[in-house]
């Protein structure tokens, strides 16, 4: 009894039970909805297994960045509707950022009118559900827009409608991707001479010779030329047409897109503005008296002190933000934009049936998402932590 | 810790164990109700009023199925299931019996786990468009920009249909009805499509209904039907044969008023329907007077339609295909006995 | 450009010069100046004109709404679906006597300790621990002689309230688990607390009710039927238990060192000194980031409606499948977000209060 006692005393015994108990609860947990998963589907006779990613779907979706039609096939599908997400969130990341940090700092300028609508523009979209936001904006975006031969039109080059605002579009022929990796690589080396001449700069206290520069840039700009001339890179601007019910041609953004673009970036805009403000407001009033005493404009004490001392504070909340924004973009359900969500969580899965295998793959993907947001904002975060000196 | 570990099995394996599904039929009768999986409102086949009865197609059939079993239409209880959580509700028998305007294909036949027990409409997909756009047919519809409701056979529809025809559309597809509507309204759409009596239910909902034209083509067939779960056939017996009752009570002229006339009859058809002689509400393990019972609480399916979808409702969809074969049609009981 | 730095007080200007200064002092003042009056010269006197000078007030259908404004008919006419869905009428007052226990409840719980004569504390934790149970008594039926109304009658704002409350008591004990889970030394627990965590705050809520609405019945054994409700309920709180971890985790970490170290040395076991010293220091340190947590879900409950349960959001919905009112769902949203708003904009005050406030606690 009494050594019983002692071995259940001892923690390193009692450390390695409690590990045991918690993995065979998670082991048995795990046991049993499979078992009765599997016994559900085989007994009633309910298809299972990824066989159906390679069947063809039969159906269309609105919109798509890569090639899908009914003749795809649901990895097709997913690859699309995965496409529309990543699209819808990358463009209101950028919107949202741009918003968030200009209302932050109109918010704490001393205009007083200004600053008020900043602060009333906060808590309003912060405090209403997003999905509210989300109706809101499309029914209120394609109330008042005309029916397409009604379009209100500028310069007969761009028209807006119930159906979206339809852009010219270039379309190029000739070896585009030669050309393309041409005009990134050109990119690449223009970023890394300039950080090196900055280099340079910092160690020797003057600027390279402008001699320098031209040795690199000319080359490079006549490589270039050459590259193009090779490539007989041709534009051809696809223009938007009205035919029969609707436009044809050109590029198209649609009201689902719009409405939830607009939803999202002002919702998480609000948000990133007042990591803004604390950020902004976490900084030593001294810094920004030392700035002013050495002549800067208040331009530049914006852009020099104020700016890159807040990042530090305000990158792990934006990083959270960008995350919820990915997230959200899960509300297009609601509204009929083809995103995972709606496509691969919604059509496909009523058409196959197969609910464990969609879920698992639609869940799995945001977690893919928002493991890499969470890396990325991690090694920018290490970047503006390693030049504090 | 030994103990502790074995006595987790051992609980474990007491989850573990197969529990087998009780008979449906039994459950049901047990329970004194029959739980019937509907839509969340769609005129004419299920839709709550204010105060929260059900009416309408779909609902006659559950409240024939409760008469048939438990002797009383009132004792269905009604679950509101969306598109996307109607299959799942009846495969883990949260319903009994999934009467949704759904349609009867091979595909959720076999792989979804359920059996369809008959076709209470025979109905077929359409198109609405505006009156403005002056359009006569189908085939017209090149470029157009398409409504429709997302998980249903209607997307499949339509990609066959216009590929078939060579011509180009664009989807806009929602998880909701009430949202197709008021999108298809708003002018996001040039075309709302849907099974023939949906549209002409969706169009009452308009702000302007008549400025909405339902076009004549049908391109495709959409059999509505009520199913239940696969492997109980008792019960699956019960629901194909009840709405197989309807059908012959409309061929023997056995309505809602007139039933109890009959009660003296030398017809040996009408005394097997009446339970009088015969043994088929023995065989089913229903009352004998079970079909009797159906026709009093709902009506053959003549006034089911009738009251529901047909001349005496606000929808108003000629009978078509769903007349009696004598009439025309293609509705034709299986002989009851 | 403004910076949010005004320090030019050095000397004092009257009130007139310094609005002057305000609104015109550079260039950027005045365009922003000019910018936000005509902003709300455009959207203030439109917006007054619609929901209070045209608008509609009394009536009893859609057909009282004739003049060009709002038709607040809408709300008089559908106050009792907005509100509580379509639970019964007759048994209505179930619910008013279970949300009046709750204010007093709550009232109780936040004045206490002001009060001269502080109520007896036996007596608060048994009515607190006590409530959940009458609440869910009173709301379902099937004690004390009440009529059982089933969950699929419950709706509007009620249902709204319901999810968010049961999934925010519910998370904070799984939380607070996952949080000591997640700081433990134990190798295997913190990985299954990373895991769990990570897993559920990085998908999105609604895959969360997909996942409660097609697939928990799949995991379920044959025949076993779990209310659609709780089900959704069940999904909800192990989405906010995830978050709830990382909050109640912000707590601990800002707990010193010392803390830890004094209770070890003072012959406290984990459990004593997690109970009797570090957790409450650490959760009055994270009600702030509670009541936000509560906030968020309170908003995000609104998602219900995609799968179908009508919430206060998914009401305004089912108004629109009718088609006398479907017009006027405009001003369902704005009541609804209006009173989503109240909701969320006075909690928020609250624990900006709770945050500035120092704790005295010890």
């Amino acid at each position: 009894m009494k050594s019983l006692l002692s071995i259940l005393n001892n923690t390193r015994i009692r450390s390695i039970g409690y590990q045991v108990i918690t993995l065979s609860l998670v082991v048995l947990f795990f046991a049993f909805i499979i078992n009765n998963a599997s016994s559900n589907l085989v007994e009633q006779g309910i298809a299972s297994g990824f066989d159906f990613l390679n069947s063809t779907t039969g159906f269309d979706i609105a919109s798509s960045l890569i090639h899908y039609d009914s003749s795809s096939t649901y990895l097709r599908l997913f690859n699309a509707a995965l496409l529309n997400t990543l699209l819808v969130s990358f463009i209101s990341i950028i919107f949202a950022t741009i918003i968030g940090f200009s209302v932050g700092i109109i918010r704490l300028s001393n205009h007083p009118i200004a600053s008020r609508i900043a602060a009333a523009y906060v808590e309003t979209l912060r405090n209403i559900p997003l999905l509210l936001q989300v109706f809101f904006w499309y029914f209120a975006v394609l109330q008042p827009l005309p029916s397409p031969r009604a379009s209100i039109d500028f310069f007969n080059l761009v028209f807006l409608n119930n159906r979206g605002l339809h852009l010219p579009s270039p379309e190029l022929s000739g070896h585009v991707g030669l050309f393309f990796s041409v005009v990134i690589i050109s990119a690449l080396l223009l970023l890394y001479w300039y950080k090196q001449s900055k280099k340079y700069r910092i160690s020797k206290g003057r600027n390279r010779n402008k001699s320098w520069w031209y040795w690199r840039v000319i080359p490079l700009l006549a490589v270039s030329l050459a590259i193009y001339n090779a490539a007989n890179i041709g534009v051809n601007w696809s223009l938007p047409e009205l035919t029969g019910f609707n436009f044809e041609g050109g590029g198209v953004i649609t009201p689902e897109f719009f409405a939830l673009f607009i939803a999202l970036s002002t919702y998480t805009g609000a948000y990133i503005a007042e990591n803004v403000r604390s950020g902004i407001q976490s900084i030593d009033k001294g810094q920004v008296e030392a700035a002013r005493a050495i002549g800067l404009s208040p331009f530049n004490i914006m852009r020099f002190i104020i700016i890159p001392n807040a990042m530090r504070v305000i990158i792990p909340p934006l990083t959270n933000q960008y995350l919820t924004l990915t997230k959200n973009s899960s509300l297009a359900a609601a509204i009929a934009y083809p995103d995972i969500v709606l496509v691969f969580a919604g059509t496909a899965l009523n058409q196959t049936g197969q609910a464990v295998e969609i879920l698992l793959m639609v869940m799995l993907v945001y977690l893919f998402i928002s493991l890499v947001i969470a890396l990325l904002m991690n090694i920018y975060n290490k970047h503006f932590l390693l030049i504090e000196r | 810790m030994r103990t502790i570990t074995a006595s987790f099995l051992f609980s474990a394996s007491l989850l573990l164990m197969p529990t087998a599904f009780a008979s449906t039929l039994d459950t049901v009768k047990d329970r004194g109700s029959v739980k019937c999986g509907v839509t969340n409102g769609l005129t004419g086949f299920s839709n709550p009023d204010k105060q929260g009865n059900w009416e309408g197609m779909d609902v006659d059939v559950c409240r024939a199925i409760a008469a048939a079993v438990l002797g009383d239409a009132s004792k269905v209880t009604y679950v509101p299931t969306s598109s996307k959580t109607r299959f799942t509700a009846l495969q883990t028998g949260e319903i009994d019996i999934l009467s949704r305007v759904t349609t009867w294909t091979l595909s959720r036949d076999s792989k979804l786990g359920l059996n369809f027990a008959g076709v209470n409409l025979y109905d077929g997909q359409g198109f609405m468009v505006r009156k403005d756009l002056g359009i006569k047919s189908a085939k017209e519809l090149n470029g157009a920009s398409i409504c429709m409701n997302t998980g249903t056979s209607t997307e499949t529809n339509i990609a066959d249909f216009f590929s078939a025809n060579n011509l180009n559309y664009k989807t806009v597809l929602f998880e909701k009805s009430s949202e197709v509507a008021s999108a298809y309204d708003l002018g996001r759409c040039d075309v709302y499509t849907s099974d023939k009596s949906g549209l002409a239910a969706q169009r009452l909902k308009m702000q302007k209904p008549d400025d909405h034209i339902i076009l004549e083509e049908t391109i495709s067939k959409e059999p509505l039907g009520p199913a239940v779960r696969h492997g109980d056939d008792e019960w699956f017996d019960v629901v194909k044969w009840s709405l197989m009752a309807l059908i012959e009570a409309e061929e023997l002229a056995i309505t809602q008023s007139n039933i109890d006339t009959f009660k003296n009859t030398k017809n040996p058809r009408i005394a097997r329907f009446l339970g009088t002689s015969g043994e088929n509400g023995k065989n089913l393990k229903l009352a004998p007077e079970w079909s009797a019972n159906i026709i009093k609480a709902v009506g053959n399916y003549g006034e089911i339609y009738a009251r529901n979808v047909g001349e005496k409702s606000q929808l108003k969809i000629p009978r078509g295909l769903n007349k009696l074969w004598s009439d025309g049609g293609i509705l034709y009981a299986i002989p009851l006995h | 450009m403004t910076t949010p730095f005004n320090n030019n007080s050095r000397y004092k200007k009257s009130r007139y010069q310094q609005w002057y200064e305000a609104l015109f002092g550079s260039k950027i003042n005045s365009v922003l100046t000019i910018a936000s009056l005509y902003f709300l010269y455009v959207t203030i006197p439109p917006m007054l004109n619609w929901a209070i000078f045209e608008a509609n007030w009394l009536g009893s259908n859609a057909s009282d709404c004739n003049s060009s404004g709002a038709c607040w008919v809408y709300i008089s006419v559908w106050w009792q679906q907005l509100l509580f869905g379509q639970y019964p009428s007759e048994e209505l007052w179930r619910l008013v006597l279970c949300s009046g226990l709750f204010i007093i409840l709550l009232t109780a719980l936040i004045l206490h300790k002001r009060l001269r004569a502080p109520l007896p504390k036996r007596l608060l934790l048994i009515s607190t621990l006590l409530y959940p149970f009458i609440a869910f008594a009173l709301m379902y039926g099937g004690f004390f002689g009440l009529a059982i109304v089933e969950t699929r009658f419950w709706g509007g704002l009620f249902l709204t309230l319901v999810i968010a409350v049961v999934g925010i008591t519910t998370s904070f004990p799984l939380g607070l688990l996952l949080a000591l889970g997640r700081q433990s030394t134990l190798k295997i627990v913190r990985l299954f607390c990373i895991g769990f965590i990570e897993l559920w705050r990085g998908v999105p809520l609604i895959t969360v009710l997909f996942m409660a609405s097609v697939m928990f019945p799949l995991f379920m054994p044959q025949g076993v039927n779990v209310d659609s409700l709780l089900r959704v309920l069940v999904g909800v709180s192990l989405f906010a238990a995830a978050y709830m971890a990382e909050i109640i985790r912000g707590g601990l970490q800002a707990i010193p060192k010392g803390q830890y170290e004094a209770a070890k040395a003072t012959g406290l076991s984990y459990w004593q000194a997690m109970f009797m010293i570090i957790l409450p220091q650490a959760i009055t340190l994270v009600i702030p980031g509670i009541v936000s947590a509560f906030i968020s879900l309170i908003k995000e409950t609104t998602l219900v409606y995609i799968i179908g349960m009508f919430d206060f959001l998914g009401i305004v919905q089912f108004t629109a499948s009718n088609s006398e009112w479907i017009r006027y769902t405009k001003e369902g949203y704005i009541f609804v977000g209006l009173v989503f708003w109240v909701i969320c904009y006075s909690l928020s005050r609250y624990s900006r209060t709770l945050e500035q406030k120092p704790s005295n606690q010890h």
